[in-house]
């Protein structure tokens, strides 16, 4: 079992995920760390402190699942894997590589800990609705954490699953969007905006939570708020910033989907810190 | 499994008391439906397992996706619709969701092909069977009557990984007694023969049998294959077919040049080349009409495969057995 207590272990825990994101990116000179940065707080909550899961098992029956359904975040996910024992450390610096295990978008069946292939957009939460389905037919109590990206909500699919999941009173469902505001081209805003996304959502049924997601504690209140609420499937909306935590980065559409120089690579690990 | 009856069967037919029976075995099977279980009859599992069924409404993507998570959490996840909207309208989820994870969803499918009839065009699927061929690792099964339909059911729950299974709307003679045994992925020879080879799957065996039957009239001794499973195609029987028989025709419920007969073309061609005839739509749509009727305008009939076998054998040099 993987868990964390202490506020400032959590701390340095994002922050070697965050470096392993800019190697993993950088050695490959290809891979998305903007939308990796942004959701490092939301995985080191769930995988060091709020999952139940055991790197030991990466099978057991009985594991809470997280499902990357924004698949082309690979980096932010190797990174947690990693971390917590699924697989050596090392072993980042292949991704993206002829014959490695880390492929460009998540597959099951490569590293242990993988729950669903994803990188088509949209598809992550009808698959974790699947998940929660099984999970009530077996009487198991597990639960399953979807993580979606803003863009990614402008796909159809999501909102089939979004209608879906309050119908079936899951709530061993929590699905946590990436609110960071940047998709592929160009701002969300600007290219096909979610508007008010908590109020469609909670019109849909689901109990919504917004959080800071570089807020830890906040994040972890909003995962205890979501195992207490009943009924219903509990979305997080996190408010993030994309590029987070390294300053060329941030907040700028030029790095949703590329490497840094070596240059670049040095100063973004020195602005993260050790 | 016997037939349930020797009248004139759908294979949409086979689909919901085939799940009743495989969960009343003690199958973990669990059923996912797009608001057309009425039609495929994938309901009748509903009414005997409510809680194993559950209904997405008109909402394909989520469909295949939600099945995609049961069958991940362990269960033989089947999802049903009409063989236009799956794999039509969820393509690209089989492919990422089912296809490339390998997980033991099984689609199956139904008012396949011009037999839907009166809907017309939109609801005619003659493009399907291309679609799930082309994704690596799927079985694709497209059985010639009701009896075949529910051993492929069974065959796909029993055997581990995708499955697409088309079926269609009218009602057609059971071909098959409950002597029958489906084989996935070898050929069912239904008539031996050495002047030619027609190969056919679904409906269109029944009109290769009548098309043999004419043929045999006139002195032509025609080997009839019916290819029920289209992935892994049976491509021993195939290339034997061509060397003994020395010309093939194909006939199927579907454009021609993209699903069997593209397939039965590429082996021939790779192995033994001979003359090679298709029986199908012949790239374009049909239109609305009774599905009988719809058929003869369309060029899928029996008599269009006696032309295609006669003209075949013309090719090769005309050499008959007689």
């Amino acid at each position: 079992m993987v868990a964390i207590e202490t506020p400032e272990e959590l701390t340095a825990k994002a922050r070697r995920i965050r470096r392993h994101i800019i190697a993993m990116v950088t050695e490959a000179q290809s891979g998305h760390p903007g939308g990796s940065l942004s959701s490092v707080e939301i995985l080191t909550a769930l995988y060091f402190s709020v999952m139940r899961h055991d790197p030991e098992k990466p099978d057991w029956p009985e594991r809470d699942r997280f499902v990357l359904s924004k698949g082309h975040c690979t980096p932010v996910l190797y990174g947690a894997l990693a971390e917590s024992g699924y697989f050596p450390v090392d072993e980042i610096l292949t991704f993206r590589q002829l014959n490695s295990r880390l492929q460009g978008h998540p597959k099951i069946g490569t590293i242990p800990g993988i729950e669903m292939s994803g990188g088509s957009l949209g598809q992550g939460l009808s698959y974790s609705i699947g998940q929660c389905l099984a999970a009530r037919l077996d009487g198991r109590d597990y639960r399953v954490y979807c993580l979606l990206g803003d863009g990614e909500c402008q796909e159809g699919q999501t909102w089939e699953a979004l209608m879906c999941a309050p119908s079936y009173q899951l709530d061993n469902l929590v699905a946590i969007i990436d609110r960071n505001g940047i998709q592929n081209d160009w701002f969300v805003d600007e290219t096909m905006p979610l508007g008010a996304l908590d109020a469609k959502l909670e019109a849909f049924g689901w109990h919504v939570i917004s959080v800071d997601g570089h807020d830890l504690s906040q994040l972890l209140a909003a995962f205890e708020e979501a195992k207490e609420t009943k009924g219903t499937p509990t979305a997080i909306i996190a408010r993030t910033v994309k590029g987070k935590g390294v300053s060329f980065m941030e907040n700028n559409p030029d790095w949703h989907g590329k490497g840094p120089s070596p240059e670049q690579a040095e100063q973004a690990l020195a602005e993260i810190g050790e | 499994m016997t037939a349930i009856s020797t009248a004139p069967a759908a294979t949409r037919e086979a689909l919901g008391r085939t799940l009743v029976k495989l969960r009343q075995d003690g199958l973990d099977i669990v059923v996912v439906d797009a608001d057309l279980g009425k039609s495929t009859t994938a309901r009748l599992f509903r009414d005997e397992f409510p809680d194993r069924f559950f209904s997405v409404g008109v909402a394909e993507q989520n469909m295949i996706g939600v099945a995609s998570g049961l069958a991940a959490a362990g269960k033989i996840a089947f999802c049903s619709t009409f063989s236009v909207f799956m794999p039509g309208r969820c393509f690209d989820q089989i492919r990422v969701s089912v296809a490339q994870t390998g997980l033991n969803v099984k689609m199956v499918s139904s008012h396949a092909g011009l037999s839907v009839g009166e809907d017309g065009i939109s609801a005619q699927a003659i493009e399907d069977l291309a679609l799930m061929c082309s994704l690596p690792g799927v079985r694709v099964v497209s059985p010639a009557d009701v009896v075949e339909a529910e051993q492929a059911i069974e065959t796909a729950a029993r055997t581990p990984g995708p499955f697409y299974i088309r079926t269609g709307r009218p009602k057609i003679p059971v071909l098959y007694d409950d002597s029958y045994r489906f084989e996935l992925g070898k050929a069912h020879l239904l008539r031996p023969g050495s002047d030619a080879t027609i190969i056919a799957n679904g409906i269109m065996v029944h009109a290769a049998a009548e098309a043999a039957d004419i043929l045999s009239q006139e002195g032509i001794n025609c080997r009839l294959l019916n290819m029920a499973t289209l992935r892994p195609m049976d491509d021993e029987a195939i290339v034997a077919a061509a060397r003994e028989t020395g010309c093939i025709v194909t006939a199927e419920e579907h454009q021609i040049g993209t699903g069997m007969s593209a397939m039965v073309s590429q082996v021939v061609g790779a192995t033994a080349p001979v003359p090679l005839g298709a029986v199908g739509v012949a790239g374009r749509y049909a239109e609305s009409g009774k599905w009988t009727e719809v058929m003869e305008k369309y060029g899928l009939t029996a008599d269009a495969i006696v032309r295609e076998v006669k003209a075949v054998i013309e090719r090769k040099g005309g050499e008959r057995s007689v």
